[in-house]
């Protein structure tokens, strides 16, 4: 897993059935990656509900979430419609799990991301990386107080 | 994660009990959020138990893009609070939540006595709105992921309601 100081490896994936996000064009601004199993379980939607409604205090400091999947952009698309989502949500597709191998968070025995965070600074340093057990919602705090910390810097 | 309720609890809380309890529970919680209302008969009965040993202090920590109605619910109790009714009207509402909605705050305002015109505008009272705001913030900065949440001597709890009363029990033997 990557850690904090190395440089964010940059990806294109679809963020809607027609719209892909590239990673190095959000320089500038702070991202949160949030690397998650499966759209619909049980953890990982209160994980997605709970930071639907932290987006506000993300945007405070300048940070923009991502959340990200091996599912495909037509099932994020109808996870992220179900749960009223107002974030983007990435299908790490096809290749399946490419982007989640580059950040040291594939689980090969499931064929899904493990359970991470990465705070992602404007320079696209990863300045913050945590991988949670898969089977607990990492909540919220962890990244406010790196986003904090690099406000001081 | 962090697990340390921020910031401690202090004179803008609704409290039960004494601050030299032995036990200080605190929850997070969500007047819309079935778990939370499975969560309060069980709260109540660790109140009942353990009388002057727990002191209880509940904040508010509304899903509002999940439930429609969490963030006035929370602030009818915190309206209710104004007219010293607080603890009144977080029982109601919990315990009539199958038929939460707007108009039914009302009816439950008018069961508890409270001035209705009064209550009305407090709905509306911004100093309300960032009571219940900020107990939301502090309670993502103390590592809430879900509702409810408990922390006790300000740590957090990791188990349901049913689990902190069996806790209990178990240390009081």
């Amino acid at each position: 897993m990557l850690k904090k100081g190395e440089r964010a490896p940059d990806f294109t994936l679809y963020a809607t059935p027609d719209q892909k996000i590239v990673l190095s064009e959000l320089k500038g601004k702070n991202v949160i990656l949030a690397f998650y199993p499966a759209d619909w379980s049980p953890v990982c939607s209160d994980q997605m509900a709970l930071y639907n409604e932290t987006l506000k205090y993300f945007s405070k400091h300048d940070a923009m979430l991502l959340g990200i999947s091996v599912d495909s952009k037509w099932c994020h698309l109808a996870f992220s419609q179900s749960r009223n989502l107002h974030f983007p949500l990435l299908a790490d597709f096809e290749p399946k799990g490419e982007v989640s191998k580059k950040y040291g968070v594939y689980d090969d025995e499931e064929g899904e991301c493990k359970r991470a965070l990465f705070v992602i600074d404007k320079e696209g340093r990863i300045a913050w990386s945590y991988l949670s057990p898969t089977a607990i919602n990492p909540g919220a705090d962890g990244i406010l107080d790196a986003l904090e910390s690099l406000k001081k810097k | 994660m962090g697990s340390l309720l921020k910031p401690p609890v202090g004179p803008g809380d609704h409290v039960i009990g004494h601050a030299d309890a032995a036990v200080e529970i605190v929850e997070y919680g969500d007047f819309q959020c079935p778990h939370c209302a499975a969560a309060h008969p069980v709260t109540k009965e660790i109140l009942k138990v353990f009388g002057d040993q727990v002191r209880f202090v509940f904040r508010n920590f509304p899903l509002a893009e999940s439930h429609r109605y969490a963030t006035i619910a929370a602030i009818a109790a915190e309206a209710a609070g104004l007219q010293h009714k607080y603890w009144e009207m977080h029982d109601m509402i919990f315990e009539h939540q199958a038929s939460l909605s707007y108009d039914s705050l009302f009816v439950l305002a008018g069961k508890l006595g409270l001035n209705p015109e009064q209550f009305e505008r407090d709905l509306q009272n911004e100093a309300l709105r960032d009571k219940v705001e900020s107990d939301f913030e502090s309670g993502i900065r103390s590592g809430v992921n879900g509702t409810p949440s408990f922390f006790v001597n300000g740590n957090k709890f990791d188990g349901a309601a049913g689990d902190l009363f069996a806790m209990l029990k178990e240390s009081s033997n």
